[in-house]
Formats: C-alpha cells, sequence, structure tokens
C-alpha cells in the first residue's frame, strides 16, 4: 500500500484504468484525445486551457502534464502564468458573484 | 550555469567510460535501447550507405552550453589539424557522400577551417556548417563569415533554442539570444533564408530543459511567425533535434534529478518508424584525431566503428562503412522519440 497521495508515478499508470472498467475508458480516452487535436482552437489554446483548469481543479497530475505540454510546445512562462491568472480571476469572480444574493438577502431583511 | 567545461573542471562524466557505465546500468530498470529494437523485429542496425560525411573539427567553442553533448567551451585545445583534414579530403573522395557536414565546437575557429572549405568545394560536394551565430560577432576575424559561406553556397544550421532571451540565454549563456538575433540579420542581410536567393539558412530546436520537442511543423510556424514579428528575420526550416543524455546534458540531468524520468520519457517515445530512420544509418562522424564514429553522439561516447581493430581515417573503407553494424546504447533513445531526431531535425 502507498503511504502517499499523489505519487508522481502514478501518471503513467492513467492508461491502464481500463483495467477495472475496459469499454468507459476506452470511451473516455478516444474522446479525451479527439478533443485535444488541433481544431478551430489551436492545440497550444486547448492546452493552455486545460493547464487553467488543472488549476482550478487543483490536479497535480494534470498541472504537471500539461505544464509540460506546454513547454514542449514552446509557450513561454508568462503565457502559462497569465493562463492560470484567468482560472484565478475566474475563480475568485464565480465566488464574489455570489455575494449579490449575500447582499440582496442582508438587504431583504434589514430595516 | 556551468562556465567550464566537464573537462576543466575534472568532472567524471568528462570520461565517456564513465557516462557509458551510467547509461547501461545494468541495475538500471530502464529498458535497453536493444530490447526495444528486438521488440520490433530489428536485431541490429546497420548502416544503408554513407551520404553525409560529418566532420567534428574541434571542441574548441566561443560558448559553454549547458546541454552541449560535446563538452565543447574555450577551454577545449582539441582540434582537427590540416594533416588529419587531408586525411578527410581522401576519404570524401573514397566515399559515395552527397554532403560534407561541419561541426564542432565552432567549426569556424579552427584556423584551418576556410582552407578545409575550399578544399571540399574542390570535390563538389554540398557543404554544411553548423554555426552556433555568435561566433560571427565574437571578434573581427568573423564578421565576414556570412560572406566566406555565401561565396562558397554553403548551407548555415544554426542552434536557437527559442524565440525570446530566457530560454535561450538560460541553455547557452547570458547575452547569446541578442547576438544571435543580430547574426541572424547578418545573414538575412546578405540573402541567407530569403525566399529565392538559393542560401540556406536553416534553425535548430532543440529544448533547454528536460522535455521533448513539440512537432516540428507547429514549432517551426510559431518562430517563423515570432521572428518575423519580432526581428524580421526569416529562414527556411526549423530542425528539431532533441537532447541526447550525453555529456552536459547528462550531467545536468543528473544534477536536477531529472534523468530517470528523461529516460523514460525517451523510451515511452520510442517510435519503430523512427528508429528505422536514425541518421546514424546514413551518416559517418569523424573525429577531431581522425577515428571514425556512427555518429557525434557515440564519437563523444567514444564508441569508436570497429572492423576487426578500430577505425581511423588512415584505414578508411567505404565498403565496410556503408553497411556497418551500428553501436546503440540507451542515450539511442533521443533520436528514437516521438518524429524521431536527428541532425536534419525530425526522422518521420
Ligand atoms: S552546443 Fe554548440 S555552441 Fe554550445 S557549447 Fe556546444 S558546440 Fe558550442
Ligand atoms: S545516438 Fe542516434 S544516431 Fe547515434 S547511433 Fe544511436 S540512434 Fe544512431
Amino acid at each position: 500500500m502507498a503511504n502517499t497521495y499523489f505519487d508522481p508515478a502514478d501518471l503513467r499508470k492513467f492508461g491502464k484504468i481500463g483495467e477495472f472498467q475496459k469499454e468507459y475508458a476506452d470511451k473516455f480516452f478516444e474522446y479525451y484525445n479527439s478533443v485535444f487535436k488541433e481544431g478551430a482552437l489551436t492545440a497550444r489554446e486547448k492546452s493552455l486551457i486545460a493547464l487553467a483548469v488543472s488549476h482550478v481543479a487543483q490536479c497535480p497530475y494534470c498541472i504537471d502534464a500539461y505544464t509540460t505540454d506546454l513547454i514542449e510546445k514552446g509557450v513561454s512562462n508568462e503565457e502559462m502564468m497569465e493562463a492560470v491568472h484567468v482560472a484565478s480571476a475566474m475563480s475568485a469572480g464565480t465566488k464574489l458573484v455570489t455575494s449579490v444574493q449575500m447582499m440582496n438577502k442582508a438587504k431583504e431583511i434589514s430595516m | 550555469m556551468a562556465v567550464k567545461s566537464l573537462a576543466k573542471r575534472k568532472n567524471p562524466l568528462s570520461e565517456p567510460s564513465n557516462q557509458i557505465k551510467l547509461l547501461e546500468n545494468k541495475k538500471s530498470e530502464l529498458k535497453s535501447f536493444q530490447s526495444s529494437l528486438e521488440e520490433i523485429g530489428l536485431k541490429t542496425l546497420h548502416a544503408v550507405g554513407v551520404e553525409i560525411f560529418q566532420v567534428n573539427v574541434g571542441k574548441m567553442c566561443n560558448q559553454v552550453c549547458k546541454h552541449c553533448h560535446v563538452d565543447a567551451g574555450p577551454d577545449r585545445k582539441e582540434i582537427m589539424t590540416r594533416d588529419t583534414m587531408q586525411l578527410c579530403l581522401k576519404a570524401i573522395e573514397q566515399s559515395n557522400a552527397k554532403t560534407v557536414d561541419l561541426t564542432g565546437g565552432a567549426p569556424e575557429m579552427n584556423p584551418d577551417f576556410r582552407w578545409f572549405v575550399e578544399e571540399i568545394k574542390k570535390l563538389d560536394k554540398h557543404i554544411v556548417v553548423r554555426c552556433n551565430l555568435t561566433i560571427i560577432l565574437h571578434n573581427r576575424n568573423y564578421y565576414d563569415l556570412p560572406e566566406f559561406f555565401k561565396k562558397h553556397q554553403i548551407e548555415v544550421v544554426s542552434s536557437l533554442p527559442f524565440y525570446d532571451a530566457s530560454r535561450t540565454d538560460a541553455q547557452r549563456g547570458n547575452g547569446v539570444f541578442d547576438k544571435s538575433i543580430k547574426a541572424l540579420q547578418m545573414l538575412n542581410g546578405i540573402g541567407y533564408g530569403i525566399e529565392g536567393s538559393g542560401l540556406i539558412l536553416n534553425l535548430v530546436y532543440n529544448p533547454s530543459g528536460a522535455f521533448l520537442p513539440a512537432p516540428q511543423e507547429q514549432l517551426e510556424r510559431d518562430f517563423k511567425k515570432a521572428l518575423k514579428e519580432k526581428f524580421s528575420i526569416e529562414f527556411n526550416s526549423l530542425f528539431n533535434i532533441t537532447n541526447l543524455p550525453v555529456s552536459r546534458f547528462l550531467e545536468y540531468l543528473i544534477a536536477t534529478q531529472n534523468y530517470e524520468t528523461y529516460m523514460q520519457k525517451l523510451i515511452d517515445a520510442f517510435n519503430p518508424a523512427a528508429a528505422v530512420g536514425v541518421m546514424c544509418r546514413n551518416t559517418i562522424s569523424v573525429g577531431w584525431d581522425g577515428y571514425l564514429y556512427d555518429c557525434d553522439f557515440n564519437q563523444m561516447l567514444d564508441m569508436k566503428i570497429q572492423n576487426g581493430k578500430v577505425m581511423h581515417l588512415n584505414n578508411f573503407n567505404s565498403e565496410f562503412l556503408d553497411q556497418r553494424e551500428i553501436q546503440v546504447g540507451r542515450h539511442c533513445f533521443g533520436c528514437t522519440a516521438g518524429s524521431g531526431s536527428s541532425c536534419g531535425g525530425s526522422v518521420t
């Protein structure tokens, strides 16, 4: 039994999740690989979005994988950091926007 | 940044045998290159002729790049003599090579470099010079290199790890990016890399760290756009070269604890099509002292070609070389990862 969560070596085992449920895993990987192909968005743009999402999801595997992928794709450190700031700003924004609900309620029940 | 070569620092890795010990460590869980070849039905790799005759004219260089597999630098004094160059010329004549590829160190620092180029030209061969760009601005002895290249219709191949200063300088040294840009502008200025001029200027991209290059076409597109927009620079093609775990790049991998992960990455990315197209199959590489190797990497690992005895220009045998068995090792995974890697970029 592993004595740590999130062992970096586990990332390589991701492809083996089909061992417990093959059909869904195959479908997932096929879908995943199609999504990341060059389309209306470039592969580079998609990877930047993936990096931002990885931070929102706080997934260390995805952060490792997409940072490496983006560096390989020739994306600069500044570009990656800006993508993370977009994720952070959105996270903050989605929290802050619900403060309107708090304000509404406060006003509703206050004199 | 290592400002001195491994040799100067007396680092154990300056000994090729120590590098081989590490790479071929029997206890390592990393797969052997031989077994990967066997899995795709290849027992051995054989040459299919010699089209490219690569000559390493010396280890002297004006730069000390962190990833250098030659362990080159200003402190390296090993350079090819004119006598050895004469032997090269004889061997080039005997071989069926169409292209002579001159590399180093900075090949232009060899005092007989220009003489050698002129002699090769007399044999009517296409010449490639691996020019590190900054040498052109190193001192006034080199300012006219672009004109010299043009005069002899030399194909210039130059490294530029990234189109901004941060990653370029991290790999190649402070200030290298700005100088490289100036040198590229000088080369463009006399027609190099400009469509229709017939003067070929190719750039080499190699990752500045423990990662693999993205597909060559994508990087070429990004490089062309960025260099044109920011610096009005044009070039012909971008060649992707994967860093092989040899000399200073091996040192870097170990020092940063990236060795195992990087090697595993190369192994996972093993591509059978790239294995069939590795550059050693149509290339030979000559060391500064006239010994023969399958490639520049094997040269740095001191894996000399053997034909009963070690092969030197003195006993050059074209027939044997054309079909020799290639000596391989785990470092070869660098040539077979993904789209493959060679001195001319991707191989698939
Ligand atoms: S990589 Fe090239 S330019 Fe850099 S030190 Fe080595 S030989 Fe010189
Ligand atoms: S390092 Fe590459 S070019 Fe050299 S022998 Fe191995 S596969 Fe061939």
